[in-house]
């Protein structure tokens, strides 16, 4: 008897060990990443990156195309995409009871959440770049906000359908008309969660590479007209890195330095606003 | 009460307006989908004309000759993501069952955080830490090490021999597995959470340890939960492009070892799709995106279903 | 069901039945609340006292397989009428929840926000209007410097005068109170108690609640239901000394539910 319960306990002492070696690896992981980009980003943060255009190959620069690049079509991208997501998860929390087209858009949109953005970028690239003939930032800002919609469509639904329902039948009570109901009251009471969703759609297509490289494609050279092919930090990293000049490289840590941190920012500050916004309803 | 009327009039105007645009809407995503698919199949008719079925298994891919074929790119995005799950499963179920029933109450939620930051990093991150820092260390130490000990071992030892060059299929499914981790991890977590208290407090009652409550009560509860949450995982994983790009060294090659360098479909867009010359040329890598986006879609629907009727069960029995 | 002659109605019931889905949860009611009135229903719970009052405005009709069939006579109008405009209806009959449904929004808009809906005011007699409901309520002096402060802020208490401030600011004839103080404390209660005194003499009021103390203080007349049935319907003080069924008898001295 004693034996067998003893047996018991090395195992589970065994397993839960496992498991905190596991928690331990993931976290090694992340500290290992975050000071890897510290130890090799840092240096190369001068204060030209943010004054200089990409250079060529074994001369100074910085990445000031890139950034301002990246800020545009993240902008626009978060623009375009913001209101339709709000809209369609509108619909799906407080028209979505009856008939088909709820469930299937809800299914579908869970799927174009994680579907590849590679897969997105080749999309944009058929239907807008052959046509215009060029690569443009408006390509890449078309990809980003097909990026956004369903992770802005996912939050709103799922914020919406937090809101009690009695707030909806008070402000029917009144005599509300249901646009108004909607736009004044849930809505409003569902902003710091709507929020918190484009803040991480927002983080999410800042670092996005692969939807760019075929629609914004790249640029060396300062552009703010979005409807010519546009710089990035993303493709600008990926063209560094893999390049074989040292300088390149060491620009490809800056600029992985700034994309890293400030993702992580935007996720952070998401969910502090998220956390604050929970606890005073 | 004319005015009274107009008003009403004009509110219901209003509503009608505001139920269709939004409807609208939310139809639109649906014809996004119906877009994408559409543009990928009429951007892909050339390449299915020429080589029809035959593409998904063929090896070729000779953009002098205008011969493609897909086999290579499925298989390296196939095997890449395989070796993925195989870290990313038990390592994710570890951190499942730390956040859930092992941590202290104040570490839980910094520590959730941590995973889910782990996540929120950028995937060109990942692929450029894999080129510069692992892939040197995996060369190092790693791969001499697997080389000499699994390298010389009937019937596995073909997948583990080779040069230790550090990029490769296995260095690829590494750095994915390390990316798809926080996803499952953290679905894992989630479905964990679902379990009724008092459910495991009956198998606490009966005297059990934390690890026979996880494996008996929590894991049997919540399994299609956690397979959904696998399938996500391999969703991201088998459509990864950034990551992968960096360290699976790009090679059209049909090698039986894992530390060779191979190819996956997203990795042959993003580095060869700008610089296709040729419509033939083109026309096969929109086809791969095209096969790419097929396999996702199977796996993530599989996935959301199996979440859903999760999802729906606890709905019954709460 | 009979009530006294020299009593304007305000609402008439006429042969009832509510399902949901295919459930029956109100069984041919015949009711007539009068006119500037405190009407209280009781029952246990599942007894389909909340539902009557639901049926008054027509909230279920949010609710997709909610439907009801009969009359309900608004001053000689059937409400129940498809014809029936559901929102100009419920600007008439204002309603207070189980719990207070303050919007997102400052005291200030929380209030004006449904007069808005029907008549444009100017700011000064918006400002009135404000005024004007919040002291109905008795809530002014406690919140008068603060108007511009989100409505969520406010204790549980003040959150359903604010509630109440709110349906009677659009002037509705008819006020429907579900349990209104079930979420309150014995303090916050007694103040809610004493407002709906006050206010019956502008509104005719219909209040569903569980505690019969509560319906023997503030209410004129009682309808006791039971499992969608109205069981007993008459004055307050008849019903709660002198009940004429068995089952009523037995639900207020407590040997039931």
């Amino acid at each position: 008897m004693l034996n067998l319960y003893t047996r018991r306990r090395i195992i589970n002492a065994f397993n839960l060990s496992i498991s905190v070696l596991a928690m331990l690896v993931g976290l090694f992981w992340l500290c290992w990443i975050l000071l890897t980009l510290l130890d090799h980003g840092l240096p190369a943060l001068k204060s030209t990156v943010f004054t200089q255009m990409t250079p060529p190959p074994g001369s100074a620069g910085g990445l000031l195309n890139a950034i301002a690049g990246s800020l545009m079509m993240t902008l626009v991208g978060t623009l375009i995409g913001t209101p339709i997501g709000i809209l369609a998860g509108t619909y799906l929390a407080e028209f979505g009871q009856r008939g088909w087209l709820a469930p299937v858009t809800r299914f579908i949109n869970d799927v174009l959440l994680s579907a590849p953005s590679i897969v997105i970028g080749l999309f944009v690239y058929e239907i807008y770049v052959v046509r215009m003939k060029h690569f443009s930032g408006w390509a890449g800002a078309f990809a980003l906000s097909i990026l956004v919609i369903p992770v802005v469509i996912r939050t709103t639904e799922n914020m919406l359908r937090l809101i009690p329902n009695t707030l909806r039948e008070a402000a029917a009570a009144l005599g509300a008309p249901q646009w108004k109901i909607i736009s004044f009251v849930t809505l409003r009471a569902a902003r710091a969660g709507i929020i918190t969703g484009v803040l991480l759609a927002v983080a999410r297509i800042s670092g996005e590479t692969a939807p760019l490289l075929f629609t914004a494609l790249n640029n060396q050279f300062w552009n703010s007209n979005m409807d010519q092919p546009m710089a990035n930090l993303p493709v600008v990293i990926f063209q560094f890195a893999m390049s074989p000049y040292e300088d390149w490289q060491r620009l490809a840590w800056a600029g992985a330095l700034l994309i890293t941190f400030s993702v992580l920012t935007l996720n952070i500050v998401a969910r502090v606003l998220f956390r604050q916004s929970a606890t005073t309803h | 009460m004319f005015t009274h009327e107009a008003h009403l009039k004009r509110q219901a105007v209003l509503d009608l307006l505001f139920r269709s645009l939004t409807r609208v809407i939310a139809f639109g995503v649906l014809a996004l989908l119906a877009a994408i698919i559409v543009s990928l199949l009429v951007g892909s008719l050339p390449a299915i004309h020429a080589f029809g079925l035959g593409f998904l298994f063929s090896s070729d891919w000779d953009p002098v000759n205008d011969k493609f074929g897909a086999l290579i790119p499925i298989i390296g995005t196939l095997v890449t993501s395989g070796i993925a799950l195989l870290i990313a499963i038990p390592v994710s179920f570890g951190i499942a069952v730390f956040l859930t029933e092992l941590s202290p109450r104040i570490l839980r939620r910094p520590l959730g955080v941590a995973i889910e930051l782990l996540a929120g990093i950028p995937s060109i991150i990942y692929g450029m830490w894999g080129l510069f820092i692992f892939a040197p260390l995996f060369a190092d130490y790693f791969e001499p090490w697997i080389n000499k000990h699994w390298g010389s071992m009937p019937y596995i030892g073909q997948f583990f021999s080779g040069p230790p060059m550090g990029i490769g299929m296995l260095t690829a499914g590494v750095i994915l597995a390390i990316m798809v981790i926080p996803f499952i991890a953290s679905v894992m977590r989630d479905v964990f959470d679902v379990v009724p208290p008092l459910l495991k407090e009956s198998a606490y009652g009966l005297g059990a340890t934390t690890w026979e409550v996880v494996w008996n009560v929590v894991l049997p509860y919540t399994r299609i939960g956690v397979v959904g949450g696998i399938m996500l995982g391999l969703g991201r994983a088998l459509g990864e492009t950034m990551a992968v790009t960096f360290v699976i060294g790009n090679a059209h090659e049909l090698s039986k070892s894992l530390l060779m360098p191979g190819n996956s479909i997203s990795s042959a867009l993003a580095n060869e799709f700008t610089e296709a010359v040729g419509d033939l040329y083109t026309s096969s890598l929109i086809e791969l995106g095209l096969i790419l986006f097929f396999i996702t879609f199977i796996v993530l629907s599989l996935a959301r279903f199996m979440l859903f009727k999760l999802g729906k069960r606890e709905g019954q029995t709460a | 069901m009979p009530i006294d002659k020299n009593i304007t109605p305000k609402l008439v019931v006429r042969d009832l039945n509510f399902f949901y889905d295919n459930y029956r949860a109100l069984k041919d009611i015949n009711l007539t609340i009068p006119e500037k009135m405190v009407t209280a229903f009781i029952g246990p719970s599942g007894c389909g006292k909340s539902t009557l009052l639901r049926a008054f405005n027509r909230m279920y009709q949010l609710y997709p397989k909610q439907r009801a069939t009969g009359e309900i006579l608004l001053d000689g109008e059937n409400i129940l009428d498809k014809k029936q405009d559901l929102n100009s209806l419920r600007a008439k009959i204002g309603m207070v929840f189980q719990k207070p449904t303050p919007f997102p929004m400052s005291i200030y808009d929380n209030i004006a926000f449904g007069v808005k809906l029907y008549q444009s005011l100017s700011r000064p007699d918006m400002d009135e209007r404000v005024e004007w409901a919040l002291k109905k309520a008795a809530l002014w002096n406690e919140v008068k410097d603060k108007l511009k402060q989100s409505g969520t802020g406010l204790s549980g208490g003040q959150q359903q005068r604010l509630c109440i401030a709110r349906a009677i600011a659009v002037k509705p004839q008819v006020l429907l109170l579900d349990e209104p103080t079930s979420a309150l404390d014995p303090i916050s209660t007694a103040h809610i108690e004493k407002l709906i005194d006050e206010l019956k003499e502008d509104f005719t009021i219909v209040i569903v609640t569980h505690n019969m103390q509560q319906a023997a203080r503030v209410s004129d007349y009682t309808a006791y239901m039971y499992l969608g049935d109205l069981i007993e319907f008459g004055d307050t003080s008849m019903v709660f000394t002198n009940p004429k069924r068995k089952e009523t008898e037995d639900y207020i001295t407590g040997r039931f539910g």
